[in-house]
C-alpha cells in the first residue's frame, strides 16, 4: 500500500519549510496544500488535523496528523530511516542536535519576530539579541560545512528557513547579515545548492513583500 | 562504550525540570551522583562551563560530556539506556504524539499555570482562562488511561510533573484554585497515581519546603 502524505503549509512559514525540506531530502511523494488564508480563514482540514494549535505545518501521513515542525522532522527521519538520515546515530551527537534545534526554536524564532514588529529602542534591543544569537550559532558551526558535520542534517534543516528571511530582517532591522555573520551566510549559500532547499525556500523579495503587508495590516509601520 | 561510567546530574532541589531527569534516571535504575546547584545564589564554575549557553540546570554529565535541557536529556537517557523502562513508545507515530504533548505542557501549559498563580494582576484573568483551556486539552488527551503513557509512566507524564505535584502546592500557596478534582477528575486521578508511584515519590521535593518557598515568592511580590 502506498503511503499517502499531505503537507499543509503556508509558503512564508519557516516552520513549514523545515518539513518540506525533510520530505524532499527523503524523496517522499507528498501532496502540497497551501493554507492560503491561514490567519483569517483556516480550512476545515487544518482545524480537524491540528485542533490544539490550529497552525501549520501539519503533516498528514495515511490520515494521521503530526504537528509541530521539529517533531515532524524527527518523525520523517524515523519513518523513512533508510535514506539520508538527519540525526546522528550516536546518542550524544543526537542530543546536541536536539539541543541546538531547541535553541533555535526557543530563542531565535521569538527574537526574529521582534526584529520586524518593533521600533525604536525595542528594535535596537531585538537587533542586538538577534545578532548575538546568530553569532552563537555561527560559533557552533565553526569550520564544519554543515551543522551536521560533513552532511546536511537535522540542525541545518531547522535553521535554513531563516536564510530567505535574512534580507527581510536586514531591511527592517537595518543591519547587514554579511558584515555581522559572514560564515553563517556562507553556510546558507551552501545549503541553497541543495534541491530540497531551493524548492522549499521562497524568494526573499517575496518574503519582504509579505512582511510589508503584515506590517500594514497590524499598523506596525 | 562503558555505560556504567559515572553519571552526574547538576540540579536544583525544587525544580520540576531537574526532577524530570532524576525521575527517569531512577525509573531506569541508573546510578548517578547528584550535585545541588543553588542557581539563585551563585552559579558554580562547573555549571557555567558545562552549560555556557543557558547557564541553567539540569545538566547531565556522562562520559565526560554534558547535555542540557531537561527533555533533551530525557531523550538522551532513553537513547543510551535502551533496555530498561522505556520512556518513549516504540512506534514512530506514538513517539511523535508523546513529543507533541510534552512540548504542549512545556511551552503552553506550565507557564500559564504558574502565571495564573503568581503573575501580575493585569494578566491574571487571561492566564487563568488559558490555564483552564490547557488543562481541558490535557484532560481530554489523558482520557481513561492511568498515565499519559498508558499503563506505565512515560514521556508526557514526566514532562507534566509540574502539573502533578508542584501546581497543587502553588495553588495552596496562592489561594488560586484552577485544577480541582471536580473540574478535572481525570487529571486529579492521574496526579495521585503519579505522585503515589513508589519511585517518583522518592524523587519529589518535600511539600512543606516547596510550600514555604512558594508562599515567600507569592507573598513578597505578587506583581512579579
Amino acid at each position: 500500500m502506498e503511503d499517502e502524505v499531505i503537507l499543509l503549509h503556508f509558503w512564508p512559514s519557516i516552520f513549514g519549510m523545515r518539513t518540506m525540506i525533510a520530505l524532499e531530502e527523503k524523496g517522499v511523494k507528498y501532496q502540497y496544500r497551501e493554507e492560503e488564508d491561514v490567519m483569517n480563514n483556516k480550512t476545515p482540514l487544518l482545524l480537524e488535523m491540528n485542533p490544539v494549535h490550529k497552525k501549520i505545518p501539519v503533516l498528514i501521513h495515511n490520515g494521521k496528523p503530526v504537528c509541530e515542525s521539529i517533531i515532524q522532522v524527527q518523525y520523517i527521519d524515523e519513518i523513512w530511516s533508510d535514506k539520508n538520515p538527519f540525526l546522528p546515530k550516536d546518542p550524544y551527537q543526537r542530543a546536541q542536535a536536539l539541543f541546538w534545534a531547541d535553541f533555535i526554536e526557543k530563542k531565535l524564532c521569538v527574537c526574529g519576530r521582534r526584529v520586524w514588529t518593533t521600533k525604536g529602542e525595542e528594535l535596537e534591543a531585538a537587533n542586538k539579541e538577534f545578532i548575538e544569537l546568530l553569532k552563537i550559532l555561527q560559533t557552533e558551526l565553526g569550520d564544519k560545512p554543515y551543522f551536521g558535520g560533513n552532511k546536511f542534517g537535522f540542525v541545518d534543516i531547522v535553521l535554513i528557513g531563516f536564510y530567505c528571511w535574512f534580507p527581510a530582517y536586514e531591511k527592517f532591522g537595518n543591519f547587514s547579515m554579511e558584515s555581522e555573520c559572514s560564515e553563517l551566510m556562507a553556510w546558507g549559500k551552501r545549503c541553497m545548492q541543495r534541491e530540497s532547499v531551493t524548492k522549499s525556500l521562497p524568494d526573499p523579495e517575496r518574503v519582504i513583500g509579505y512582511v510589508l503587508h503584515l506590517k500594514k495590516l497590524y499598523g506596525l509601520e | 562504550m562503558n555505560q556504567e561510567e559515572q553519571v552526574q546530574l547538576l540540579g536544583l532541589w525544587g525544580s520540576p525540570f531537574s526532577k524530570r531527569v532524576e525521575m527517569v534516571l531512577k525509573l531506569k535504575g541508573i546510578p548517578y551522583e547528584y550535585i545541588e546547584e543553588d542557581v539563585y545564589v551563585q552559579k558554580s564554575p562547573m555549571l557555567l562551563k558545562l552549560n555556557p549557553i543557558h547557564r541553567k540546570v539540569p545538566v547531565l554529565v556522562h562520559q565526560g560530556k554534558s547535555i542540557a535541557e531537561s527533555l533533551v536529556i530525557v531523550e538522551y537517557i532513553e537513547d543510551t539506556w535502551k533496555t530498561s523502562y522505556p520512556i518513549l513508545p516504540h512506534d514512530p507515530y506514538e513517539r511523535s504524539m508523546a513529543r507533541f504533548w510534552a512540548k504542549y505542557v512545556d511551552d503552553k501549559v506550565m507557564l500559564t499555570l504558574w502565571k495564573a498563580c503568581l503573575g501580575p494582576e493585569s494578566e491574571r484573568e487571561k492566564m487563568v482562562e488559558e490555564a483552564y483551556e490547557g488543562l481541558k486539552c490535557l484532560e481530554k488527551e489523558l482520557g481513561d488511561k492511568q498515565f499519559f503513557g498508558g499503563e506505565t509512566i512515560g514521556f508526557i507524564d514526566i514532562a507534566a510533573d509540574f502539573i502533578a505535584y508542584w501546581f497543587g502546592i502553588a495553588q495552596e500557596a496562592s489561594g488560586v484554585m484552577i485544577m480541582t478534582g471536580e473540574k478535572f477528575p481525570k487529571l486529579q486521578r492521574w496526579s495521585e497515581n503519579f505522585v503515589g508511584n513508589s519511585i517518583i515519590k522518592e524523587v519529589l521535593p518535600p511539600k512543606q519546603k516547596l510550600l514555604a518557598l512558594f508562599k515567600a515568592q507569592f507573598g513578597n511580590d505578587p506583581s512579579k
